[in-house]
């Protein structure tokens, strides 16, 4: 697609060392109202890799994460313009539905939320159950592969039948990937997923993350810069709306090639 | 260096407490006053007959209230046959649909029926039922009765759903979960014990309605088809209280006992449902 010739000209928007492209940003912008929230953002996202979007608060992370699975359209305000193609599908196609494409693109969001009516077991499975499977050789199944990858299987296997809110914070938020994890999504969202938790707590996440990579392509938002450089592959940028660096995050946090990266990753606003 | 002298701040703080607990405690004399009276006079009224046994006529000993009994349970049952799935979607939809603006209407509409005068909704049930069926029914009165219940269940049912937490809605929704099922299996599941609750509040509130029914039931004998009059515990009451005769004047009180006891056992039935396991405030 041709890019239109009064665009500002964008970043380059693929890192070198990329393998497989698992979601193609074009020109992406989102309104609230009147308010810009993403401005022009165009980059491409890695299958198989971890990309942090990191970026101070209100530069718009959280709406271009939720954008990538329409999520932001929970709010009769929103609208916006540009393109998503997730491994070739437009997601914003007249003709596709935001159900169809969030059950390709999971979502974690910064606060552990499991409901709080069902069991540990039930909420692994709400998303499949609620999306029409009975079988029970399935869900039974689905529930061990997914709090298994989710590292809370030895955790909880005696007591899968225990209400989802006895759990600790750190193990409600596995509980959430856990229940992510089991539609099988082929991108997984994570708008800090573990900015409310402790380190240890944090850092169980993070391993998992790490393993999750194998075959997950996995987009998080992050306020923690530290933990972006220990875990992601590429390091997205955003300053108020707009895509300032997009690179390979050894290159983002030791040599960005703007000056507002460099400032922004030592600490010096933000 | 001199202690400031606190001693009029003192007093006032001690007044204006004082003063608070007095209007608790004006809250609860009433109740209290109602209940020893009810519960007096009723009590030593209520025989057997009361249960099994018709009205009495003008200066008969004896007699009950069974008719009516019967007939305030039977509109206990119809009423929230029309009162509770209007109430409960138009509360979903006040929730969980619809524009800013529509929905400030609405609920503003919701807020003036529910302080309608009751002998209103009596009048226009009149009009719209009992004058083209020419003459009153058990249906006229669980109409008006459902009608009273629904912008009481409608408003307490928006209230429960908005206290379920937006993170909720989201969760689901980003399993691709469909709004509708997300509403009906996560949003509703998770506040329906608020739910519930709303709908027997809204039960003990029409339980003693009499004005309504003084249009719309008739008060006769037994009914044996919803379009017969059937008799109703509020408005034989009132009958039987404001009549001449001391054996009817005893049927009121026992009946306004066990009224007040079928009132407070649908109160106790609500904390009863809403003990502990009622998470958070929802």
């Amino acid at each position: 697609m041709p890019e239109p010739a009064n665009q500002l000209p964008n970043p380059a928007p693929k890192p070198q060392l990329a393998g497989a492209t698992a979601l193609t940003v074009r020109n992406l912008s989102v309104y609230f109202g009147k308010n810009t929230a993403v401005k022009n953002v165009s980059l491409d996202i890695a299958a198989k890799a971890v990309t942090a979007i990191i970026g101070p608060s209100g530069c718009g992370k959280s709406t271009f994460l939720r954008a990538i699975n329409r999520m932001h359209e929970l709010n009769p305000e929103a609208r916006m313009e540009g393109e998503i193609k997730l491994f070739g599908d437009d997601i914003y196609s007249r003709n596709v539905e935001s159900v169809t494409v969030r059950r390709r693109v999971g979502m974690v969001f910064q606060k552990s939320n499991p409901f709080p009516t069902m069991s540990i077991t039930e909420n692994v499975t709400v998303g499949l159950r609620l999306n029409g499977v009975r079988d029970k050789r399935i869900l039974a199944e689905r529930t061990e592969q997914s709090l298994r990858m989710a590292a809370l299987w030895d955790e909880v296997k005696d007591r899968l039948n225990a209400p989802a809110i006895s759990l600790s914070g750190g193990q409600q938020q596995r509980l959430c990937i856990a229940r992510a994890l089991a539609v099988q999504p082929e991108v997984l969202l994570m708008d800090e997923p573990a900015s409310a938790l402790d380190p240890l707590a944090t850092q169980k996440i993070e391993d998992l993350i790490l393993q999750l990579k194998k075959d997950y392509t996995i987009v998080i938002v992050t306020h923690n810069m530290q933990q972006a450089a220990r875990i992601s592959d590429f390091t997205a940028f955003l300053y108020l709306g707009e895509l300032v660096e997009f690179d390979v995050t050894a290159k983002i946090f030791t040599n960005p090639a703007q000056k507002r990266t460099e400032d922004y990753v030592t600490g010096r606003f933000g | 260096m001199t202690a400031p002298n606190h001693n009029w701040r003192k007093f006032k703080n001690a007044f204006m407490q004082a003063l608070t607990f007095v209007c608790a405690i004006l809250v609860v004399t009433p109740l209290i006053l109602v209940f020893y009276h009810v519960i007096r006079e009723g009590f030593s009224s209520l025989n057997w007959a009361f249960f099994t046994q018709l009205p009495p006529g003008p200066g008969e000993a004896g007699g009950g209230m069974a008719n009516a009994i019967v007939g305030t349970l039977v509109l206990l049952v119809m009423a929230p046959l029309l009162g509770v799935p209007v109430g409960v979607l138009g509360g979903v939809f006040l929730s969980e649909f619809g524009g800013t603006k529509l929905n400030w209407w609405i609920r503003f509409a919701a807020d003036v029926l529910n302080g309608v005068p009751s002998i209103t909704w009596g009048v226009v049930v009149y009009g719209l039922m009992v004058m083209p069926m020419h003459g009153a029914s058990t249906l006229a009165g669980g109409v008006v009765l459902g009608l009273m219940m629904i912008p009481l269940v409608m408003r307490t049912t928006e209230e429960v759903l908005q206290l379920v937490p937006g993170g909720y809605r989201e969760a689901a929704l980003a399993l691709g979960i469909a709004k509708w099922r997300t509403i009906v299996q996560i949003v509703i599941r998770t506040a329906l014990k608020g739910i519930v609750t709303g709908v027997l509040l809204a039960l003990a509130r029409i339980a003693g309605e009499t004005a309504p029914l003084l249009f719309t039931t008739g008060n006769l004998g037994w009914a044996h088809k919803l379009t017969e009059p059937i008799a109703a515990m509020p408005l034989l009451i009132y009958n039987e209280a404001t009549g001449p005769y001391d054996n009817w004047h005893r049927q009121a009180w026992a009946g306004a006992f066990v009224l007040l006891m079928l009132v407070l056992a649908i109160n106790i039935g609500v904390r009863f449902f809403t003990r502990d396991r009622f998470r958070s405030k929802i």
